[in-house]
Formats: C-alpha cells, structure tokens, sequence
C-alpha cells in the first residue's frame, strides 16, 4: 500500500476530489494547511507599512491505495491540479506498512 | 429658553455620544486579534470615568467663573439647576454636550498604548488625565467671556484665537498627549519587526463611519442653535471629509501601488479632525483646501514614525495631532467672517497676518501643556502601580490577562466540563 500525499492549490480542491473519485478511491482526508515553496508568499500594505505574508494557504490531500493504483492516483491528482501558473503544489509516495479500519479490525488493503 | 435649538443641542450630543464606541471600533479592528477587547474598553471606561467627574466637577471647572483665565471654580458642580441657560439652551444640554467632547477626547488617546496598557493604570490615568490636561484646555479655548459665567478663558478672550469646535482641546490635545504616553510606555514587544495588522478592517470601516455621522454633531452642533451657522459647518464638514478622502487615496495609490480601506477610513477621520476648528468660519472652499491638506499632510506623517522610531500604535499623533494643527493654522488664512460675524478674516480674506500667529500660539499653549502633563501623570502612574503590561501578558494577549475574556473562538480542538463550585474548566490546547 502506499501514502499518497498532495499539497494542493485550495480552489481544486474539488476537481481532485471528482478525479480520485472516478478512479474508485473510496475515502480521502483533507486539510487546510500553509506553506510556500520557490514563489513565496504576498506582500500587504498597512498605511504605508508592508507586510510580507510568507505562508499561502494551500489544502493537503491524503489518501492510501494499493501498490498498482498509485501511479494513476498521482497522475488523476496532477492532471486535476494543473493550472500551469506558479504554486500548482506538490505530490509524493511513500510506502505504508499496515492499516486497521477502526470499526471492524480489519487489516491491510480489506481496510481501505 | 428656546425649544427648538435645545432639541438641537441634546440630539447634537447623542451623535456625539455615538462616537466614542464608533472610535472603539476604528481602534479595536485595527489592532490583534489577542488585544481588541481591551483596545474596546479603553474608549468605552472613558464613559464611565469622564462622565462622572465631568457631572460632579469637572463641567463646573472648565466652565464656572474663571480664575484668571486659567481655570473654572465649583460654582456649577453637580449641574444641578434645570433653569440656568446658555444662550437661549439649558446649561445642562451644554454640558452634556460638552461631555461627550471631553469622553471623546480621552478615548482618542488611548491609540498610542495599544496592546500594552494595564486596564486599571489606564483607567487611572484618564481620569487623573481629564482634570489636569483636558479641562483647562476646554476652559481656555471654549469658555467664552459671559456665555455660562462671567469670565471665560484667556486663550480665547485675551488672545483672540479662533476654534469652533475643538481643534486645541481635542485634536492638538490628543496628539501631544497621544505622544507622551507612547514615549513613557515605550514601543509594543517585538515592534517594528513582527507584523501588526489591523485583524478585521471591515470592524475599522463601520467604525470610521460611525465617526464621521457623530462628527456632524460634534460640529454643526458647536454653533448651538439650529440655523446658518450650523448648516455651514455641515457643509464643510462634509467637504473636508470628501476632499480628504479623494486626496488620501491617490497620494496612497501613487506611494503604494494601491488605494487600502484603512487608508479610506482613516483619510476620513483625518479630514474631519482637520476641519473641526474651522468648520463654523471657513467657506466650501476653505473646507475643501483643508480637506485635501489633510489626506496628504496626515498620511506623509505616518509614514514618520518608523523614521523617528516612536510605536504610536494606532497613529494618533500623525492624524489627530497634525489634523488639528493644519486645521488651526489654516484658519488663519482661509477664514472669513462672511460666513460669521463671530469669526475673523484670514490671511487670504483681507485679515492680515494676525490671526494665524493666534491659531499659532494657542497650538503652541495646547501641545507644550497636554505634552508635559500627560508625561508627567503617566511616569508617576508607571511608577507607582505601573502601566504597561507583563511581557508574558504582552506576548499572550493582553484580553486574556486583564479582562479574562477572549474575543473570538478559534480553535474547536478544545474540552470543556463544569469543575467545582460551578466553574466550567477546560483542557485542551493549552
């Protein structure tokens, strides 16, 4: 099984949904988080004064799937988050050991 | 007694009463998250401790019989007799209106110590503040010879200088004032180098606006009766106010690539500060001239304070302080007692050079006596039960420690039970 993780732009949010939807991912977890990569953040002015907001706002997309559906995971997530302008976000793999679904005990892929 | 310019008078003072939780909102949605409460109840305890010692003495000193010019006696503590008159109004409609000049005036000050005044030093502070600062300037500057008791104020009747409706005893008072207490409290932990911003702008806009509705109080109000006097100053008024705004906004979008809704709402208030000494002698064109003056001069003395290095939190100084002396000086030159006999020409209007060294002088009086007095209360204050807040109060949010309340609920990762004796405790994220 791996960890599929996608730091995305918050507005494709739903795209990426749709997409890892149609591929029959059964179930994602999200959050609001901030960061910046190579463009930074925005500057602010305040009666004169600026203010550098370093951080921007971005959604971060987890899913865990099984070892052969990963690559057309990662590829739906991309093709999903594209615009082609800067900060479309980042996704990663890393493998994952073992999973227990909470309600039934059941383990490995029979829990995703 | 005259009805009509007495209901004038009391719905004058009501809109002027607006101001002051209109200005706790300008200066409590520009400050943190961790710190509007307090910034709110700065402006808000000014109701409670000016308007006490305001009814019990403090009317009666800036405007019962004077003492050479200096200051009022006792005479009318208490403003206990509903059948003296002022003019044709009840003195006791003046001095409610008046109140809530004096109320105002206090909360304005409170801009500079943002974030970091102990609630109970500031509380002690204003109303030590309002009796030693502003109620001789009030007696010096509005306590005209004859009005209320027979001898009125030396700034006005032995000099000569002209200000309808508080540039000396608010405006320049709340910026020297403004001033000291910044330098004696020092600057915010952590400023200039951590940001600031204001935490809800769209609070500082309906708070700007209150302002500029209680402003046509403060001002049209000043004549006292509902005729020319006060339809004039309401144009200008509302001059003052649009040219200051136009002004501010293309300087700003000029400097910073942008026009900002702080800069609308705080071109706004600076207009109005501006014209308020001159609102009942000075013509639309006067007005608008000051207008204009404001939303430039104003916003290029903000932009001094990172140069001199002084945390004037909520910039006081630059729009109150130099507001008032632009509108003092103007009136010098731009006056003209066409539009009130009461008035004088300016320079520009026939009236020689006379009149400005007046506004010039009171200016001076104003800002030398409200600059050492204030520093003077607030080093004693600072000394004996002291003034700014505990660095860990400071750094955690100055609501939390002074007022036990928070101001909004941010996180829901947080637990909460009924503990002993009622008390609800929670756990969590602390």
């Amino acid at each position: 099984m791996k960890l599929v993780t996608a730091i995305v732009k918050p507005f494709v949010l739903g795209d990426v949904k749709d997409a890892l939807e149609g591929l029959g991912v059964l179930g994602l977890t999200t959050s609001e988080v901030q960061g910046f990569g190579r463009q930074k953040g925005h500057t602010e002015v305040y009666r004169g004064a600026e203010y550098s907001v370093d951080f921007v706002p971005k959604v971060k997309v987890e899913v865990v799937v099984d070892d052969e559906q990963a690559d057309r995971v990662v590829q739906a997530v991309v093709d999903a988050a594209h615009t082609g302008r800067i900060g479309d976000g980042k996704v990663w793999v890393v493998p994952v050991e073992n999973v227990v679904r909470v309600r039934t005990g059941e383990r490995g892929s029979d829990a995703l | 007694m005259d009805t009509g310019n007495t209901a004038y008078l009391l719905g004058s003072a009501a809109l002027v009463m607006l101001m002051t939780p209109g200005l706790a909102l300008f200066y409590g949605g520009m400050v943190r998250a961790k710190s509007v409460l307090n910034m709110m109840m700065m402006s808000i305890v000014c109701l409670g401790v000016i308007g006490l010692v305001w009814v019990v003495f403090g009317f009666s000193l800036a405007f019962g019989d004077s003492h050479g010019g200096l200051i009022g006696g006792f005479e009318l503590a208490g403003i206990t007799d509903p059948d003296a008159l002022v003019g044709d109004v009840p003195v006791q409609a003046f001095a409610m209106f008046q109140l809530m000049f004096a109320v105002i005036t206090g909360a304005l000050v409170s801009g500079a110590v943002a974030d970091r005044a102990r609630f109970r030093a500031w509380t002690l502070f204003v109303a030590v503040w309002v009796v030693v600062v502003y109620i001789p300037l009030a007696h010096w500057t509005f306590a005209v010879d004859g009005a209320v008791s027979q001898r009125g104020g030396w700034l006005v009747n032995t000099v000569g200088a002209l200000d309808f409706a508080g540039g000396v005893a608010v405006e320049v008072n709340s910026g020297a004032s403004a001033l000291a207490l910044a330098l004696v409290l020092g600057a915010r932990r952590g400023w200039p180098r951590e940001p600031m911003r204001p935490h809800n702008l769209p609070l500082v806009l309906l708070g700007a606006g209150l302002l500029w509705f209680g402003w046509f109080g403060f001002n049209a109000g000043s004549a006292l009766a509902a005729g020319a006097t006060a339809a004039n100053a309401f144009v200008t008024t509302m001059t003052a106010a649009s040219a200051a705004v136009v002004a501010w906004l293309v300087l700003e979008d000029r400097l910073d690539g942008r026009p900002t809704s702080l800069g609308a709402a705080s071109a706004a208030v600076a207009g109005l500060v501006a014209i308020t000494p001159a609102c009942g002698y000075v013509d639309t064109w006067g007005a608008l001239a000051i207008g204009v003056l404001a939303g430039l001069l104003c916003q290029l003395a903000i932009r001094l304070k990172y140069r001199f290095g002084y945390d004037d939190s909520l910039d006081v100084v630059a729009i109150h302080g130099i507001g008032g002396v632009i509108g003092m000086l103007m009136l010098g030159l731009v006056a003209t007692d066409a539009v009130n006999p009461a008035g004088a020409d300016g320079l520009f209007y026939g009236g020689g050079p006379a009149q400005l060294g007046r506004q010039a002088l009171s200016v001076l009086v104003a800002a030398v006596w409200a600059f050492g007095m204030t520093a003077l209360i607030a080093w004693v204050v600072s000394r004996t039960i002291g003034f700014r807040a505990a660095p860990d109060d400071e750094h955690g949010g100055i609501d939390e420690a002074e007022h036990a309340e928070t101001a909004y609920e941010f996180s829901t990762m947080r637990t909460a039970g009924r503990g002993p004796a009622g008390r609800i405790t929670e756990e969590g994220d602390r």
